[in-house]
């Protein structure tokens, strides 16, 4: 079975005053039905950009956006901003990461899940409202008959971030990308939010994209995972895989920073990756993580590793990957 | 301090204490607004008691504000004439009562014109990013002439009348409502629910209506009403200097332009129709004030 979703050398470059950004660049992936694909990087490594772009929600110019992004026999890089919109909320879904600002302040919770409805199925206002409050319904809100009409303000952030999820998730879309769905929000309402997403995966059979660096986050969710580093995948597998064989320094380096129970009260440091994210004004040479690699060797500065299989369905752009841990 | 005796059982019963403050008194709504916004409320009265002059005109016992009687040129205010009669002996009081008719329909016209035009220019300005530098430096040349400037254009293609003024000054005004709109619209357009909406398929009209608009009003409201008392003003001087209402028509501005020549021996006759004047933009702008400072959460707010 081809899959649902195809990101082929997905490039998006930004003209700035100083200089072009290269946000994301040569990123490929694929995402299968009912599939969960977590997308997992420090700040800054591409991968707000990477969602944005699948939506093509960047403005263009000044970004430009180069590959193909493959969606149900299209090439979404390459489709009319009209046929664009039709899918925006009715195929794909997305949910952003603050809550709080996320919901126009002057529509009520009902209006606003109702308006994909409304703009897609050619629900009236009424048989709209009831899908409202159906979603509502779906993702937990109580008493959703008066939630209905309250404004975003009467709601806490895990209530907005339900409503969100039930806007998102309104025209049941075969893909919901998220975008950090649960940094805003406080470790008990992120569970409850996680917990919500799997339940709503579970009997909606939407796709998702999580972008992330919660780890935790990844564990609990994913499937599968893309590391992004600097704009690009730096390693990609199962998440099984991810946690027990990490190829990448990267990787490692994350899964190194990970606060682990236990380990508290023996004094250990935290372990971390020193330095930060390159800019990606300069063009790269060589590796773009060899400045912070503990492994990196002269071939590291000079060259950049290509992508390599080092295992079934287990990828790394690094060239000491097939070495072991 | 926990005095309460145990009970026969052998509980221990915590006291009750007194509240710190006092229950504030109950107010009705109507009590509680008056109380809040004293500003509103007063602009509001002093311009709805201005709206009823010039409503109820004919009923206030004046006579025709037109009719000429050169008899009785150059009056003092008496028992006859309230407020004296010009020096072609009409009847002074009788044209500035006539005369508020001119002046709120010119202020009330001109702040919803330059209102809607400048919403729709700023909306567009600030929306769509390749337009907006155009649009700008268009708004920046329009700003650069003044309206009597405009006004004197308009009476050399057509007559004067109340119209051109109308034109004149919306022509003047509007421009400043763009500016005010678009700077919004980009602020407005980066919010993260506006992303939202766009994740969601609505189109730009939509977006801009709906999402971006609404957010927008408050203070596009405040600037109106700055408009309408800058409007009546802006008319004022326009018949003053005699390029504005048509001399047939009474407004404040040539009522005072006729009594120019008098003022240092009548100065009544300049006199009522100023005062009329400053009450009605006194209140434009005390309605204004008190809205900005009710709209604008970032005002501090006193108790």
């Amino acid at each position: 079975m081809a899959a649902l979703l195809e990101v082929e050398n997905l490039r998006t470059h930004f003209a700035t005053r100083n200089g072009v950004v290269r946000a994301v660049d040569g990123l490929s992936f694929h995402v299968d039905a009912g599939e969960t694909v977590a997308i997992v990087g420090e700040s800054g490594c591409g991968k707000s950009v990477t969602s944005l772009s699948i939506l093509r929600l960047v403005d263009q110019p000044p970004a430009r956006i180069a590959g193909q992004i493959r969606f149900g026999g299209r090439n979404l890089a390459a489709l009319g901003e009209a046929e664009m919109r039709d899918l925006r909320g009715n195929e794909i879904g997305m949910i952003f990461q603050e809550p709080m600002t996320s919901l126009n302040p002057l529509l009520t919770i009902g209006r606003q899940i109702a308006e994909p409805v409304m703009l897609h199925q050619g629900l009236d206002r009424v048989a709209a409202r009831a899908r409202a409050l159906e979603m509502l319904t779906l993702v937990g809100i109580p008493a959703p008959e008066r939630r209905l009409d309250d404004y975003p303000h009467q709601l806490s952030g895990g209530m907005r971030q339900r409503a969100m999820i039930a806007m998102a998730l309104a025209c049941n879309p075969k893909i919901l990308v998220a975008d950090e769905p649960t940094t805003a929000l406080d470790v008990t309402i992120q569970a409850q939010i996680i917990d919500l997403m799997r339940d709503l995966q579970r009997r909606t059979g939407s796709a998702i994209i999580l972008i992330t660096h919660d780890l935790g986050v990844v564990a609990e969710m994913a499937a599968r995972v893309v590391v992004m580093y600097a704009g690009r995948k730096v390693e990609e597998a199962d998440v099984a895989t991810i946690f027990t064989d990490p190829r990448h320094p990267y990787t490692r380096g994350l899964l190194g920073a990970v606060p682990r129970p236990g380990s508290r009260g023996t004094n250990t440091r935290l372990a971390e990756i020193p330095g930060s994210v390159p800019s990606l004004i300069k063009p790269l040479v060589g590796c773009a993580f060899a400045g912070r690699c503990p492994k990196a060797g002269d071939i590291c500065r000079r060259a950049a590793p290509a992508w390599r299989e080092v295992g079934p369905g287990h990828g790394a752009a690094c060239h000491f990957a097939a070495g072991a841990a | 301090m926990t005095a309460t005796a145990p009970d026969g059982e052998g509980f221990a019963i915590a006291p009750d204490l007194p509240p710190l403050i006092a229950e504030p008194p109950r107010r009705g709504r109507v009590a509680t607004f008056v109380r809040r916004h004293p500003t509103i409320v007063l602009g509001a009265a002093l311009l709805g008691l201005m709206v009823l002059i010039a409503v109820c005109a004919p009923w206030l016992g004046t006579g025709d504000p037109q009719a000429l009687s050169p008899a009785k040129r150059i009056r003092a205010p008496s028992a006859e004439f309230w407020f004296g009669t010009d020096s072609l002996g009409r009847d002074v009081y009788s044209r500035v009562i006539y005369g508020a008719r001119t002046s709120l329909l010119v202020g009330i016209v001109v702040a919803l014109a330059a209102t809607v035009a400048g919403v729709a220019v700023g909306l567009v300005s600030g929306f769509v990013r390749w337009l907006d530098p155009i649009v700008m430096r268009v708004i920046d040349g329009l700003m650069a002439i003044p309206s009597v400037l405009i006004a004197i254009a308009l009476l050399g293609i057509a007559r004067g009348s109340v119209v051109n003024v109308i034109v004149a000054i919306t022509l003047a005004e509007f421009p400043r409502v763009a500016r005010l709109v678009r700077g919004v619209v980009l602020s407005l357009r980066e919010q993260p629910y506006v992303d939202a909406a766009l994740a969601c398929g609505s189109g730009g009209g939509r977006i801009m209506l709906r999402h971006i608009l609404p957010n927008a009003l408050d203070p596009i409201i405040v600037q109106a009403t700055y408009i309408g008392a800058s409007a009546v003003i802006a008319e004022a001087v326009l018949s003053f200097i005699g390029v504005g209402t048509p001399p047939t028509v009474p407004s404040w501005g040539n009522i005072m332009a006729e009594g120019r020549a008098l003022w240092q021996v009548k100065p009544y006759i300049v006199f009522f129709p100023a005062v009329f004047l400053c009450i009605t933009v006194l209140g434009v702008n005390l309605l204004g004030d008190g809205l900005r400072d009710m709209l604008d959460p970032r005002v501090a707010k006193r108790a």
